[in-house]
C-alpha cells in the first residue's frame, strides 16, 4: 500500500518494481485470508457441473429429467443411505384441486402441521412449517387478533376458534408474478410450484405473499436418516438445498395419484376436506355449492383455492333451540353462524 | 486501443500515488473490505441464517442499503439537469463527480442484492429465464445495469477526451446524458414500484412511495456531494466554486422540505384513518403490543432531518460548518428512514398478524460496512484518477512538458498550476 509507482510506465524503476511486487503479494494474501472461510464449504454442497448445467424444469427434455431425477436419488442415498422413490407426476386433466376447511370443526391441534412435516421432508433443525395454526378470539376475523404461539393443556379453548393457514394456491398468485426467474408458476391442476433448482433465493415471493406461505431455507434443512420421507417427487417434497424458498404444494405427490394430502389424513375431527372442485360429484364441490364458505383475506383480490366453511346445523332461516346454543360446550366457532 | 490500455494502466498506477492521509484512507477502506468480503465468506458457508433474517422479516439490512443507495445514484440527475438542461455553468465541472457517484453508488446497489441471495451461484438464471416484464425486479436489474452503463460510458467518454487532449463530440454523449436524466428518475421508480406493487404489504401499498423515494434522494445525494467538495477543497488545492455549492445547498434544501412533507402526508394518512392498514406504521413510530425495536431509530431519523432542515433554512445553513453539519445529518436520517425504516416495518406484523422483530447479527453488519468501504474505494480511486485528467496533468502526451510534472514532484505538494490541479493527495470521508 505504501509503495508509490510512478505515473508513468517508463519511470518505472527497479525499486518501484519491488515494492508494487510487495503490495500486490500482500493483497493477495491478504484477499485469500479473507476467502478463507469457504474452505469450510461441504463439498457435496456444491452444484455438480451437470446440475450447475440443469435446465429450467418446463425447459427440461423427457430424459433429461429422468437425468435430474436420478441425480435426486443419488444425493439422498448418499446423504442418508435411503433409497428413495423420486417421481414426476403430471397434472390430470379437467382437474382444479381445491381445499375446504371446516372452522367449525378445527381444534387447533396441530396434528396437521406435524404430518406436513413428516410428509415433506421439511428441515427439522432448523424447524420450518407450511402450516400456521392462528388461535383467533370470538368475534373477529382479523388475523392481526391471532395467537400464533399458543400453548394449552387442551385444545380447543372455549373462548377461541382456530384458523389453519397454508398456501392459498390463488388462481391470480403474486408469488408467481414477481418471481425475477420465473422459478415458481402455477400448474394446471391449479398448484403453484417451485423449481429448487432454479430458484436464485431473492425472496421477493416471500414478501409478496398476503398469506405467509412462503418458507426459506435459511440454513442447510437438517433432516435425521429415519425421518426421511422416501416417496418424494421434483416439484414438492425431495430434500431442499439451503438458500432456496419452498411452500405447500397440496402434497402433489400423493394428491396427483389420487390420495389424500398429509394434512387431510392427520386431521383427527375431519375438518380438511379436499378435492377436483370440476367435478361436481366432489365433496369440495358440495362444500362450495352449499356451505357458508368465505376466503381470508379476500380482499387482496388473489383468488385463492383455500376456502373455510362453518357448518350450518340447522336450516337456513330456523333458528336454533336456545338451550342447545348456550348449554352445551360448543365447538369453537359455532355460534357464530 | 493501445493507447486506450495505457490509459487504464496509468490510472491504475495514479490511483495508488498519494500522501499519507490518501493511503491510510485507501488502506482503512481496503481491509474494512476485506474484512466484508471474509464475513460475506461466512455467510456463503452459512446461508443466509448468518444475518437476523427470518421468514417473518425476510428482507433487511441488505435491502434497506441497497434502496437508499439506489437513491444515491439517482441523485446524479440533480448535478445534469441544470447544467444540461439551464445551462448552469457553476455545476459544470462537478457534474462528473455526481456521474462518478453514480458508478459507485450503482456497484454497491449490485453488491446488496448479490449478498442478499440465497443462491448467488445461480445468477445466470436471470439470463436464461428473465420473467420480463411481469416482475418489478426484472425491471429493477435492467433499470440499474443500463444506468451503470449509461454513467460509466458517459464519464468514461468525457475523462478519455481530456485525457486525448480532444474535444468531446457531442453526438457521443449528450444523447446519452438526456437518456440517463430519465433513466435515473426511473431507477428510482422502479425500485419503489419493487415495494409498492405488493397488495399484500399495506405499509407499502402506498403510491407516494416512489415521490417520496425521489425526494429524499435528491436531498441525499447532492448533499454527500457537498461533503466530498468540502473535504476535497480543504485537503487538496482543487478549488470549488462558490457559487456551485450554493446551487446544490438549494437544491437539498428544497428536496429536504418535500421529503418532510411527503413523510407528513404519509403520516397523517396512516393514523387519522384509523384503519388496520396503519398497524405497521404505528409499530414504526410507537411501537406495538411491547414491541418498540423501530421506535428510537425513526424518531432520531426525524429529528436528524428536521434539525438539518432548520440549520438549512436559517443563515447557520450558509456558513461551511453549517452546512455539512446538516448534510450529514440529512444523510444518516435519510439512510435511516429509508432503509431501517421503510423495509422492516413492512414485515412487521406478518401477514398473519404474527410480530416478529428484526435485528441484524454482527456478521450482516460486517459484510454491509464491507460493501460500503469497497464502494467509497471505488468513489475515491474514481476521483483520485479524473481530477488530473481533468486538469490536463494527466494526458496521453508523451513530450516531457512543463506542465506534466513528475509524479515525484506531484506528490512532494509542488506545481498548483491550473485551478483544477490537487497536490496529488485527496480524501474524504
Amino acid at each position: 500500500m505504501s509503495s508509490t509507482p510512478p505515473e508513468d510506465p517508463q519511470d518505472l524503476s527497479r525499486r518501484g518494481f519491488l515494492q508494487a511486487s510487495a503490495a500486490a503479494v500482500g493483497g493477495a494474501s491478504a484477499l485469500a485470508a479473507a476467502l478463507s472461510p469457504l474452505r469450510e464449504l461441504d463439498p457435496d454442497d456444491l452444484p455438480s457441473i451437470e446440475s450447475f448445467f440443469q435446465k429450467h424444469y418446463r425447459e427440461m427434455t423427457a430424459e433429461e429429467r429422468e437425468a435430474a431425477l436420478e441425480r435426486i436419488r443419488e444425493s439422498v442415498a448418499k446423504r442418508w443411505e435411503v433409497e428413495a422413490e423420486v417421481s414426476d407426476p403430471s397434472p390430470r386433466d379437467g382437474v382444479e384441486f381445491v381445499y375446504a376447511l371446516n372452522v367449525s370443526r378445527c381444534i387447533g391441534c396441530r396434528k396437521c402441521v406435524h404430518a406436513c412435516v413428516e410428509e415433506n421432508n421439511q428441515s427439522r433443525e432448523p424447524e420450518l412449517q407450511y402450516i400456521r395454526v392462528l388461535e383467533m378470539p370470538r368475534g373477529t376475523l382479523d388475523v392481526e387478533k391471532s395467537d400464533h404461539h399458543y400453548e394449552r393443556e387442551e385444545v380447543p379453548d372455549r373462548g377461541h376458534f382456530y384458523l389453519p393457514v397454508q398456501c392459498h394456491q390463488c388462481a391470480d398468485p403474486p408469488c408467481v408474478k414477481v418471481c425475477p426467474v420465473e422459478a415458481t408458476w402455477q400448474e394446471p391442476d391449479g398448484i403453484t410450484v417451485i423449481d429448487y433448482d432454479w430458484c436464485i433465493g431473492c425472496r421477493y415471493c416471500e414478501a409478496a405473499c398476503p398469506y405467509w406461505a412462503r418458507r426459506f431455507n435459511y440454513s442447510k434443512p437438517g433432516i435425521d436418516r429415519e425421518e426421511v420421507n422416501p416417496d418424494m417427487a421434483y416439484l414438492s417434497n425431495r430434500p431442499r438445498p439451503v438458500g432456496v424458498v419452498e411452500k405447500c404444494t397440496f402434497c402433489l405427490h400423493r394428491t396427483r395419484e389420487g390420495r389424500m394430502p398429509a394434512c387431510l389424513e392427520a386431521c383427527p375431527v375431519g375438518a380438511r376436506k379436499f378435492g377436483n372442485v370440476l367435478d361436481p360429484q366432489s365433496e369440495v364441490s358440495w362444500i362450495l355449492r352449499t356451505k357458508r364458505v368465505f376466503v381470508l383475506k379476500e380482499d387482496v383480490g388473489t383468488l385463492p383455492r383455500f376456502f373455510y366453511y362453518f357448518d350450518e346445523r340447522y336450516p337456513r332461516g330456523g333458528a336454533a333451540p336456545f338451550e342447545e346454543k348456550t348449554g352445551r360446550d360448543a365447538p369453537a366457532g359455532e355460534e357464530r353462524r | 486501443m493501445r493507447e486506450y490500455l495505457r490509459f487504464l494502466s496509468r490510472c491504475f498506477r495514479v490511483s495508488f500515488v498519494g500522501d499519507w492521509r490518501y493511503q491510510a484512507w485507501m488502506a482503512g477502506l481496503t481491509t474494512v473490505a476485506l474484512v466484508g468480503l471474509n464475513a460475506y465468506a461466512k455467510q456463503l458457508v452459512w446461508g443466509l441464517g448468518a444475518t437476523g433474517m427470518t421468514d417473518e422479516v425476510s428482507w433487511g439490512l441488505y435491502i434497506g442499503n441497497f434502496t437508499f443507495l439506489v437513491g444515491m445514484a439517482a441523485a446524479a440527475v440533480m448535478l445534469v439537469i441544470p447544467v444540461y438542461v439551464y445551462k448552469n455553468r457553476e455545476l459544470s465541472d462537478l457534474v462528473i463527480f455526481g456521474e462518478l457517484l453514480a458508478v459507485a453508488a450503482i456497484f454497491m446497489c449490485l453488491g446488496f442484492v448479490t449478498v442478499d441471495l440465497g443462491r448467488p451461484d445461480r445468477f445466470l438464471h436471470l439470463f436464461q429465464r428473465f420473467n420480463f416484464p411481469l416482475s418489478m425486479l426484472a425491471w429493477d436489474v435492467l433499470a440499474l445495469n443500463g444506468y451503470l452503463l449509461l454513467n460509466l460510458h458517459i464519464c468514461g467518454y468525457l475523462i478519455y477526451c481530456a485525457y486525448r487532449g480532444r474535444k468531446p463530440s457531442k453526438a457521443f454523449y449528450v444523447p446519452f446524458v438526456f437518456v440517463a436524466i430519465v433513466w435515473a428518475i426511473s431507477i428510482h421508480t422502479v425500485t419503489a414500484f419493487l415495494y409498492v406493487g405488493l397488495g399484500g404489504r399495506p405499509f407499502w401499498n402506498s403510491a407516494i412511495i416512489a415521490p417520496r423515494f425521489l425526494a429524499s434522494a435528491f436531498a441525499a445525494g447532492p448533499a454527500f456531494l457537498i461533503v466530498c467538495l468540502w473535504i476535497l477543497d480543504r485537503l487538496t488545492n482543487y478549488e470549488v466554486p462558490r457559487a456551485a455549492i450554493t446551487t446544490l445547498r438549494r437544491i437539498v434544501t428544497v428536496a429536504l422540505l418535500i421529503n418532510l412533507f411527503l413523510l407528513a402526508c404519509e403520516v397523517f394518512v396512516e393514523f387519522y384513518t384509523g384503519s388496520s392498514h396503519g398497524v405497521s406504521a404505528r409499530y414504526l413510530f410507537f411501537g406495538l403490543h411491547g414491541h418498540s425495536a423501530m421506535v428510537p431509530w425513526i424518531w432520531t431519523a426525524i429529528a436528524l432531518n428536521a434539525t438539518a432542515l432548520l440549520i438549512l433554512m436559517t443563515p447557520v445553513g450558509r456558513h461551511e460548518f453549517g452546512l455539512n453539519a446538516a448534510c450529514l445529518m440529512m444523510i444518516v436520517g435519510i439512510w435511516i428512514e429509508k432503509g431501517m425504516g421503510l423495509i422492516v416495518p413492512a414485515f412487521i406484523p406478518t401477514p398473519l398478524g404474527d410480530i416478529v422483530e428484526y435485528t441484524p447479527t454482527t456478521n450482516e453488519i460486517l459484510v454491509c460496512l464491507g460493501i460500503w468501504s469497497a464502494g467509497l474505494l471505488l468513489f475515491t480511486v474514481l476521483v483520485r484518477v479524473t481530477i488530473p485528467v481533468l486538469a490536463g496533468r494527466l494526458t496521453a502526451d508523451r513530450s516531457p512538458a512543463p506542465r506534466h510534472p513528475s509524479p515525484r514532484r506531484l506528490a512532494a505538494g509542488e506545481e498548483p498550476e491550473s485551478r483544477l490541479q490537487p497536490r496529488a493527495r485527496m480524501s474524504r470521508t
